[in-house]
């Protein structure tokens, strides 16, 4: 089956130690009336400790399924694992047992969600629900873990968190329900946090100071962050590498600046141009016209070659793997590298 | 919180205002003279005559109506027609029954029906979500009196398990909690299937959000998410449910008592109309009145301890 083309070997094919993270070939499909749609489908990357890696790419793309895939909270039912291996630290947390993956989440990995507003419990005071997470994990006691909760709020910057620990989410604001967020993601010390879109839902101002925020704390706990985006300034400013998908696959992975620098795919260089940059050429694509292919479709080439602007008859009828062009920078197109093509 | 049961009260003066005016004019509509109820249907005219001059009742509807007024405001209910007690005491005597009796059919229709419908939600498309469904679409389309019926024929002749008239005293006692066993069970089978289906759609969705996620990505049981993150919040529509069944359920409550000749406010409710005893169905349509208005505010309270956004 050529849809299950392998992917280049996992950029730590030499697994070191400074790897965290490592998702090999993830496949997540979803069984539903219409037909298999293969939301993940053959997913590689990794991260390093204590570094943050960026995912972007259009909305439906598959970054959320990714991230809630590595918690395993994909909801199964019709969500299904088609393969692949989530390597953690050196174990597959597609392996572990119900209750060892329990341990995991929001143990040694923490969770940001896109929407501040609701991702809190309405009835809960933010205390408690910081409290919960503790004791679950750490097993302390009440009053400890409430003085944990109270410095938890501190940190996060939360303006006077010895009251602000007995409100209830409706009484904060977006920017500081988010930072409640991050405050409970961060509650056991986890080793990697997941950020999935955590600032989209806010105000630009309060964007930065969140995003500001994470580095911040990343740095001081030695946090590595996989930060869900679909803005490229957000890359930028805050990663350290980039991992480009489309359509449920990853087109393009780079450290930051080799992408920005020299970006290799099409669909990569197309999103840049839709992002004004200064420091960019875009003298190429402005848009990408067309759309993402319908999920259901059978596509036996490379996904995006009805938008492409340089595809040929081998990128229809076959899927391009992804390919390492210069190291640590991988590429899946036909026709890369680029240069000679424009 | 206060404010909020103060503007209540408040707001039911008139509701109870109208209810006790509109019981008023239909009991005008009941045939039967109160006259003829006290001094006999022999009693020559006169009588009559006289015994309509000494209540009021030659004075028009609405005269009477403000003079009615006027005493229950000053706390005097007159007097029933048939026993002469007070109204006050029959109604008294009649209000720990019905409270029992509403108490006991609570005490265990709502939780199993919360629970029933919470495994339905969970287990969805299961063989135990279908079970819970179709009860509780028979329990929502089998009429009350049929199903009292069902209860006496099977549990208290067939099998005679349980007494099936009158009550056997206080709950506590042996003989007390046999003889509620069936009428309670019965009013209770009404609410079961409204609170499970009710329970069902609101822990569906509930499940379906975010704060859900976030309680599943803490690493919580997936007992824990249910029941502390999954319940909680879908209870908030389960009892403003109960809230509004409240006139089902009293309705219910004097269908069930008249056929368990339960001697609480329904039955005597149903005797004075029955009987032409004005004071006293006047008074019972009074408690009625108070118990929704009651009811209501429980509801409120429970609404404000299970949603912190309902305060302030
Ligand atoms: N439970 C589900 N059942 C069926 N399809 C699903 C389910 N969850 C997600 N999908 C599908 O998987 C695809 C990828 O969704 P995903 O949420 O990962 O996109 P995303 O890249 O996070 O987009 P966004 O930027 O909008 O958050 C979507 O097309 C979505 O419809
Ligand atoms: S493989 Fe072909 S169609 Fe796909 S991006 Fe590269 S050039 Fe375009
Ligand atoms: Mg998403």
């Amino acid at each position: 089956m050529s849809e299950t083309a392998t992917q280049a070997p996992p950029a730590t094919a030499a697994a070191t130690d400074d790897v965290l993270l490592d998702v090999r070939d993830l496949k997540v499909h979803f069984d539903t009336e219409a037909g298999t749609f293969r939301a993940v489908d053959g997913v590689s990357f990794s991260v390093k400790r204590g570094k943050t890696l960026g995912i972007v790419g259009e909305s439906g793309c598959g970054k959320s399924v990714t991230s809630s895939g590595i918690m395993r909270l994909v909801p199964m039912p019709p969500g299904r694992f088609a393969g692949g291996e989530v390597m953690f630290d050196g174990r597959d947390l597609l392996k572990l047992s119900e209750k060892e993956m329990r341990g995991m989440r929001g143990g040694r990995i923490g969770m940001i969600f896109q929407e501040p507003m609701t991702a809190l419990n309405p009835v809960y005071r933010i205390g408690d629900q910081i409290i919960e997470s503790l004791r679950v994990h750490s097993g302390l006691g009440r009053a400890a873990a409430r003085r944990r909760a109270i410095e938890l709020l501190d940190l996060v910057r939360l303006p006077s968190p010895e009251k602000r620990v007995d409100d209830f989410p409706h009484q904060l604001s977006g920017g500081q329900r988010q930072r409640v967020m991050i405050a409970l993601a961060l509650a056991n010390d986890p080793e990697l946090l997941i950020a999935d879109e955590p600032t989209t839902a806010l105000d630009v101002t309060i964007q930065a100071q969140i995003l500001e925020l994470m580095r911040d704390l990343s740095a001081r706990t030695g946090a590595a962050i996989v930060l869900i985006t679909h803005d490229l300034g957000v890359v930028a400013e805050t990663c350290d590498d980039v991992v480009v998908m489309y359509a449920g696959r990853v087109v393009e992975r780079a450290p930051v600046a080799a992408l920005f620098a020299a970006p290799q795919h099409p669909y990569t260089i197309g999103l840049m141009a839709a992002v004004p940059r200064l420091d960019i050429q875009s003298d190429r694509l402005e848009t990408i016209p067309g759309s993402v292919p319908p999920p259901y479709a059978k596509i036996d080439g490379c996904r995006f070659a009805s938008r492409c602007p340089v595809a040929t008859d081998q990128c229809r009828a076959e899927l391009p793997p992804l390919r390492e062009l210069a190291p640590g920078h991988s590429v899946a197109c036909w026709r890369a590298p680029l240069e000679d093509v424009a | 919180m206060i404010g909020q049961i103060a503007n209540r009260l408040i707001l039911s003066v008139p509701v109870l205002f109208g209810v006790l005016l509109l019981g008023f004019l239909l009991l005008q509509l009941v045939p039967g003279d109160p006259a003829v109820v006290i001094a006999g249907p022999a009693a020559p005219p006169e009588v009559l005559d006289a015994i309509r001059q000494e209540m009021g009742l030659d004075q028009p509807v609405m005269v009477q109506f403000w003079n009615y007024l006027a005493r229950v405001a000053s706390g005097d209910m007159g007097r029933s027609l048939i026993s002469n007690k007070t109204v006050l005491s029959e109604l008294g005597g009649a209000i720990i029954p019905t409270v029992e009796l509403m108490v006991a059919c609570l005490f265990w229709s709502i939780p199993l029906g919360i629970g029933m419908g919470t495994v339905a939600a969970v287990k969805r498309g299961s063989i135990a979500d279908r079970i819970v469904m179709a009860l509780s679409v028979g329990g929502v389309s089998l009429p009350i009196f049929f199903i009292c019926l069902l209860a006496i024929q099977f549990l208290g002749v067939y099998w005679p398990i349980f007494p099936f008239i009158g009550r056997g005293g206080p709950v506590w006692t042996y003989d007390g909690f046999m003889h509620i066993v069936l009428p309670a069970v019965s009013l209770g089978l009404i609410f079961i299937g409204p609170v499970a289906r009710m329970t069902r759609s609101s822990v569906l969705e509930v499940l379906k959000l975010d704060h859900v996620r976030t309680a599943r990505a803490k690493g919580l049981s997936e007992r824990a998410v249910i029941l502390r993150h999954a319940l909680r919040n879908a209870l908030i529509p389960v009892v403003t449910l109960v809230g509004l069944q409240a006139g089902y359920l009293l309705g219910g409550a004097i269908v069930t008592e008249t056929i368990f000749s339960w001697p609480g406010i329904g039955r005597l409710a149903v005797g004075a109309i029955l009987s032409s005893d004005f004071p006293v169905a006047q008074g019972t349509i009074l408690v009625l009145a108070l118990a929704f208005i009651v009811i209501n505010l429980i509801v409120d309270v429970l609404y404000a301890l299970l949603d912190p956004r309902v305060q302030g």
